[in-house]
């Protein structure tokens, strides 16, 4: 068994996300998204690599959308309406929701403003909308009888997912773009503890460490209000969706603590609608407003209006968001195009800009001119801020997540080469992880592991049973990374509320080793160790053609083949000469001897069980008997004596009491000198009493 | 397993029925519902005017859990299962115990809701409180003294007690605010379909039931079962979401526990529908069932009693009479608002629709918030930006006010007549209905709207010379019987426990491809396991550790395990243990016999000199082998058992390898 993975697009790159995963015979395409840097067949994902027919339902079990960002979904309108693909699509509701309104905006601008041949119309937007089954989280849908899909809380952008995917034993998850730390409207990410051959995760910012959030708010907040103060206007460009309520939440509570009263303003259509459907989404924000919303709903901003194209040149200092974001072209390039020249003038950047836009110029140096084609030039004198603050997790927060769920193998998406390289590096040596970051249009090979099904006998799993209890119990399921990434506390388990315990004596306690789960690959949650590793279960199984294997325990298995056990015994029959028998011994001269070898055994070895008997002595398997059988078989040739001063002594044991035997036999061989010390010893008493 | 069934409830949503479940050693309380019917033997808080509460007891009510509840120990219960909003009104009952350590889980919404159900309960009860002063908590009240009772008219002390007196121990002082939210703490919100494992033995999955906003029916499965918690299910609403039986599909067991319509009057309604055709198990038939289960006709009645609802009240608008409506469930009163609306519109009537209620503002900006609970048509609407239900515009417009509380200052502002007013309860003994029905119970043109669930006349009882119209509608509330039977073809149990008190009127085939067994109220029914053996997972670390070990005869191999045996998410798992596995032949376990040639040929490959006895001691079954290189030995053998001697321990090592090798063993 083996997981294929490979990686369409965002390969050592950002853009396009797109990875195709051959998981148990499935094949699914996680997000379908387009580049922004690109104009030609670059923006697309190759899906020709998927299925060189053109077949693709026969090919893919179902597509996968994280979030509603273009470099996610960007693409799938011209995957389903124009390529073909007609098979299952799922996203989470918010994102079923919000990304026409991203499709469409990005659509608009590429139509409408650079007069391109547009790639995918209005209509199929619908229509592939149409398709989409939504998501909850956490839900565990089973997309066919083999393939489970689940969604985890990403953070990120409203509805953001992670992906769960499972066929049979093999497990992976997707991550897309995710968010370790709360924000102003968004949670932190929550996933279950789980156990996974794959983790693909995003590394955007695969070598930063981010300081607090709220320094860096306060940053942003302090160059808007420095420059609307000076009378300055502020360009802040974003997507309709996401960035812009984050930072309109942001600003809405400033102006109201700030008592100013400068226009806000989002461009046309932009997020007074998308503001409905934040309303209803309210259930995907951070628990703190989930908590208030029905008093106080942050989504309706106090001070914000929409924006009027003759408002551009007019005077006074004012606030405007524009699509779209990093000035890839439309209103906030026409806006760009009118501000740009003002020194009092601000435009705020995004932390991260795609390759090719105005955006990436801008932020790579301190361009004084931008060449829009030949014929349009802009004098850039505005002042530039970089915001320093992004949705995306950080180093620190890829790797703890990657920690906690300690999978088989990982592999970096969603980066820059360099930075990726030294991630991997680190997953390497600091996790012993083995980590890859594939290019675009490679394919990776992960093994997986697979759990063989057997039925075992209700007498196994009772002897299984009777050893102590021990348990190992997961915090319920999830953990917030933002205070504690790896906390595990440890529940007691109440005896009478275990499966089968009445013949237990349990002897109760937790665990809270975490590898204690992840190196005995055990799926998640909740785990209860039904025996102690000190005392191993052991069965025997049985395996036939074409029948499930079955685990019994070993008095079953003869039951099971009509056998009788074939016990084998070790014997020896050998002599020991004692030099004064006749003198201290004349009647029960055996018994006596029996006797004080007793005594000298059980000082001298340990075993289970021992007792004298008249005639012999046991110890555990072993049976020590004087024999006067001449003809005894087990006498060899050689030590055939015949002396009175001889005795035989016939022992007999079972295999698994082998070492106990002979340091037995030594005994009784020296048992001569064993007489004459207890003798000696038996003098000499009485003459320490005289004394 | 076993069930008892605590209660059949009354076959209507306000209280479901109640079980408990033994599984894996586990006990499962399914639903902790409370019988508010009961309070109408209460008198509601007495008005300025004169009242009539003739014979209804003057005090501060108690609440009456279901029966039998008392009888049970909170603290051996593991868990609570909840499955609507009503399901979970008596909880706090159980969670106020200290000994009570069991998690309770229901889906997000039901828990909301059930908890805003409760917040509302405790706020009307206040009215008494404030009415009567603060009841001290010891002791029983007075009304409940035996003289006390004896005085009551037989109606209701049957209410108080049970027909022999057994049910005088579920009543219950009401609980606190504090306890409810301590109760509801206890709560595990779950999302539909979505996975919980407790103790590593058991799963959880709950899946729309179509009942009400949120509610569910349950997949609980065990290592050794899986079951269908069947509750009360509708499937196509017109708010929430439709009853999901696919994911149900396949479970070993089904607890039916929809006893909707136990009470409801269309119990024989066409059997031969479904007793023909004959039901065959292919494809073909399974889309005829799915085709004749979940078509639209069901929601279109609803709505066509909705619409009936509306006609009634733009009648009784017109001609200056108001309209209260005591409804209780959620769902209906959301459409009802939508229908009414369009109506008055429709009308051309300006007529104000209040909604008085403590909960109420809450209630309704929380529906506007959950499209992944509602129907498809509702979800639709957020796919569109539209607002999920159309009390958001209503209030938006003016033309639905909401107030926690009547005698509101604003609300006196706004208030005119005829008008239109939601107003809890639905028992009629507390909350805002009770003065507003003291207002217009003698009004011959108001109306007032009830559920069919409601005893009219017991719940009317306070209200006399009653002239206003009053309105009894039946919403459905659950499965229609003769739906039972083609749902349990597609649902492919293998067992079906039924209730009892349903089997004469359910059209139910029996000796089809599943058992039935039948339950009735507190009668313990143990449930025969269907699987044999255990199923385990065996890890790939641990089986590529095995050294199997092929037979002598027969195409069977076998392997020695060791390892760790654990109980993960309802699976049993097999893992190597930390130590590495110890291999020796010390434990080695043989059987069958040995065949001296053989063992000659295997003493041979060992460098082992010997030859068989034939002499006179090879008798009573025992064969000897006489070794004589390296060592002198001797191998003493019988269909059951071998001795070896010899004097050399290595020597006889090699004696017993060769034994082993050509005997089977393990
Ligand atoms: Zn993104
Ligand atoms: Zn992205
Ligand atoms: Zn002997």
């Amino acid at each position: 068994m083996a997981i294929e993975c490979l990686v369409l697009g965002a390969g050592q790159e950002v853009g396009k996300s797109c990875v195709v995963v051959s998981i148990g015979g499935k094949k699914i395409m996680f997000d379908c998204g387009m580049h922004m840097g690109y104009l030609d067949s670059r923006r697309y994902p190759d899906f020709s690599l998927i299925s060189e027919t053109g077949d693709f339902d026969s090919s893919l079990t179902c597509v996968v959308i994280t979030h509603f960002h273009l470099d996610h979904v960007g693409a799938l309108p011209y995957f389903t309406e124009v390529c073909g693909y007609h098979g299952p699509i799922y996203m989470t509701y918010p994102t079923k929701a919000l990304a026409p309104i991203m499709l469409e905006d990005y659509r608009k601008v590429m139509v409408e403003r650079r007069g391109e041949e547009e790639q995918f119309s209005y209509d199929h937007i619908m229509e592939c909308m149409r398709k989409v089954i939504p998501l909850d989280l956490k839900q565990t849908v089973q997309v066919d009888k083999d393939l489970q899909i689940r969604a985890y809380y990403a953070g990120h952008v409203l509805g953001a997912a992670m992906i769960y995917a499972k066929v049979g034993g093999s497990t992976m998850v997707y991550t897309g773009d995710y968010n370790m730390t709360p924000d102003r409207h968004l949670g932190a990410a929550q996933i279950d503890r789980l156990r996974l051959d794959l983790l693909i995760t995003e590394s955007t910012y695969a070598t930063t460490i981010r300081d607090s959030k709220y320094a860096r708010e306060r940053e942003f907040l302090k160059a808007v209000h420095k420059c609307v103060a000076g009378g300055g206007k502020v360009l802040i460009p974003t997507f309709a969706l996401g960035r812009a309520q984050e930072l309109c939440i942001l600003l809405d509570d400033y102006w109201e603590r700030m008592n100013l009263n400068v226009p806000i303003y989002f461009s046309a259509g932009l997020t007074i609608q998308a503001n409905m459907y934040y309303k209803m989404l309210i259930g995907w924000t951070s628990q703190k407003i989930k908590d208030n919303y029905t008093k106080h709903n942050p989504f309706d901003f106090k001070h914000v209006c929409s924006f009027e194209r003759s408002l551009i040149n007019a005077p006074g200092p004012c606030v405007l968001f524009a699509t779209p974001g990093m000035i890839s072209g439309g209103f906030s390039l026409e806006v760009f195009k009118h501000w740009a020249p003002s020194e009092k003038n601000l435009i705020t950047l995004p932390g991260y800009c795609v390759a090719g836009t105005i955006g990436h110029k801008l932020m790579s140096g301190k361009p004084t001119r931008i060449d829009l084609d030949a014929d349009t030039h802009i004098d850039v004198r505005c002042q530039i801020h970089q915001l320093s603050f992004s949705p995306h997790t950080d180093a620190k927060g890829i790797m703890d997540l990657i920690d906690f769920l300690f999978p088989q193998h990982v592999i970096l998406v969603h980066g820059e080469k360099p930075k990726m390289a030294s991630l991997t590096e680190r997953i390497q040596s600091e996790l012993g992880i083995p980590c890859y970051y594939p290019a675009n249009n490679e394919t990776v090979l992960i093994p997986t592991s697979q759990n063989v099904k057997v039925d075992a006998t209700g007498q196994f799993m009772r002897s299984c049973h009777n050893v102590n209890l021990n348990s190992i119990q997961d915090k319920p399921c999830i953990s917030n990374f933002s205070t504690n990434n790896c906390e595990v506390s440890g529940t007691k388990i109440d005896a009478s509320k275990m499966v089968i315990t009445s013949c237990c004596n349990a002897n109760l306690h937790s665990t809270q080793d975490k590898h204690c789960i992840s190196n005995a690959s055990i799926s998640n949650c909740e785990v209860s160790e039904l025996a102690g590793d000190e005392n191993l279960t052991e069965g025997i199984l049985v395996m036939e053609k074409s029948k499930t294997a079955k685990v019994v325990s070993k008095d079953e298995l003869l039951q099971m083949l009509g056998a009788e056990k074939h016990v084998v015994q070790f014997a020896r029959c050998f002599p020991v000469r004692l030099s004064n028998r006749e003198q201290f011994l004349p009647h029960a001269a055996n018994h006596t001897t029996l006797q004080l070898l007793c005594k000298k055994l059980s000082s001298h070895v340990k075993c289970k069980y021992i007792e004298s008997f008249s005639d012999h002595l046991q110890l555990d398997s072993l049976r020590i008997r004087i024999c006067s059988n001449e003809d005894c078989p087990f006498r060899t040739n050689q030590n055939k004596y015949c002396s009175s001063s001889v005795i035989y002594f016939c022992c007999s044991w079972s295999m698994h009491d082998e070492n106990l035997a002979s340091k037995c036999l030594e005994i009784v061989n020296n048992l001569d000198s064993t007489i004459q010390d207890s003798n000696l010893a038996q003098e000499e008493a009485p003459n320490e009493h005289l004394q | 397993m076993k069930l008892t069934c605590l209660s059949h409830g009354r076959g209507g949503v306000h209280r479901p029925p109640c079980h408990v479940l033994e599984l894996s050693g586990l006990r499962i309380l399914l639903e902790c519902p409370l019988d508010l019917s009961a309070i109408a033997i209460f008198a509601p808080v007495p008005s300025s005017s004169p009242s009539s509460s003739g014979d209804l007891v003057a005090a501060p009510p108690w609440y009456k859990a279901v029966a039998a509840h008392h009888l049970f120990d909170p603290c051996l219960l593991d868990a609570v299962v909840v499955s609507s909003p009503a399901a979970m009104l008596g909880l706090p009952f159980l969670a106020r115990n200290p000994n009570f350590s069991a998690k309770i889980y229901a889906t997000e919404v039901t828990a909301r809701i059930g908890g805003l159900m409760m917040e509302e309960l405790v706020a009307m009860h206040s009215e008494f409180v404030r009415y009567y002063g603060l009841e001290k908590r010891q002791g029983r009240p007075d009304w409940m003294k035996w003289e006390e009772l004896e005085r009551l008219p037989i109606e209701l002390r049957n209410v108080v007690m049970g027909e022999e007196g057994e049910e005088l121990g579920c009543w219950m002082p009401q609980y606190s605010a504090a306890e409810v939210k301590e109760c509801m703490q206890k709560v595990v919100p779950l999302k539909y379909a979505e996975e919980v494992c407790f103790n590593g033995a058991i799963i959880l999955k709950a899946f729309s039931s179509g009942l009400e906003i949120g509610s569910s029916n349950w997949m609980i499965s065990s290592p050794r079962r899986s079951i269908t918690y069947l509750s009360s299910s509708i499937f196509e609403s017109g708010h929430a979401m439709g009853f999901d039986y696919h994911s149900l599909q396949g479970n070993d067991l089904i607890l039916f526990s929809d006893l909707s319509s136990m009470n409801s009057t269309d119990y024989d309604t066409k059997p031969d529908e479904c007793n023909s055709p004959p039901l065959r198990t292919d494809n073909d038939n399974e889309d005829h069932i799915i085709k004749s289960l979940s078509g639209n006709d069901e929601n279109l009645e609803e709505i066509e009693k909705i619409s009936f609802i509306c006609s009634c009240i733009v009648d009784s608008l017109k001609a200056g009479g108001s309209v209260l409506i005591p409804i209780g469930r959620l769902g209906i009163l959301l459409q009802l608002l939508e229908y009414i609306s369009r109506a008055l519109d429709n009308s051309n009537l300006k007529v104000p629709i209040f909604m008085v209620s403590a909960t109420a503002e809450e209630t309704l900006s929380f529906t506007n918030a959950i499209p992944e609970w509602l129907c498809k048509e509702r979800q639709e609407k957020l796919f569109l930006g539209e607002a999920l239900f159309g009390h958001a515009e209503l209030i938006k417009e003016g033309k639905l006010c909401v107030f926690p509380l009547l005698y509101e200052r604003e609300l006196l502002m706004a208030w005119q007549e005829p008008c239109i007013v939601f107003s809890p309860h639905w028992s009629l003994r507390f909350g805002s209905v009770v003065q507003l029905l003291n207002r217009w119970h003698s009004d011959h043109n108001s109306l007032l709207i009830l559920e069919q669930e409601v005893d009219a006349e017991m719940a009317l009882l306070p209200f006399k010379t009653l002239a206003m119209k009053v309105l009894q509608c039946s919403f459905l509330s659950g499965l229609k019987m003769q739906k039972v039977q083609p749902l349990l073809e597609l649902l492919r149990p293998k067992l079906v426990l039924f209730p009892e008190v349903l089997r004469p009127h359910c059209p139910i085939k029996e000796g089809g491809s599943f058992a039935f067994l039948y339950y009735s109220e507190n009668v313990r029914l143990r449930v025969p396991n269907s699987r044999k053996g255990f199923e385990v997972q065996l890890a790939t670390e641990l089986a590529f550790q095995l050294e199997p070990r092929r037979l002598l005869e027969g195409s069977m191999a076998i392997a020695r395990l060791q390892g760790r045996l654990l109980l993960s998410k309802g699976k049993y798992l097999l893992v190597s243990g930390k130590k590495p596995l110890k291999q020796s032949n010390e434990q080695m376990l043989l059987w069958g016999s040995v065949d001296p040639a053989r063992l000659i040929l295997a003493l041979e490959e060992r460098g082992i000199v010997g030859s068989i006895c034939d002499d006179d001691k090879a008798a009573d079954g025992y064969w000897f082998i006489q070794v004589s290189k390296p060592e002198e030995g001797l191998i003493k053998s019988s269909a059951s058992e071998t001795v070896i001697s010899c004097d050399d321990e290595r020597t006889s090592a090699l004696i017993f390898e060769a034994l082993c090798s050509v005997c089977d063993g393990i």
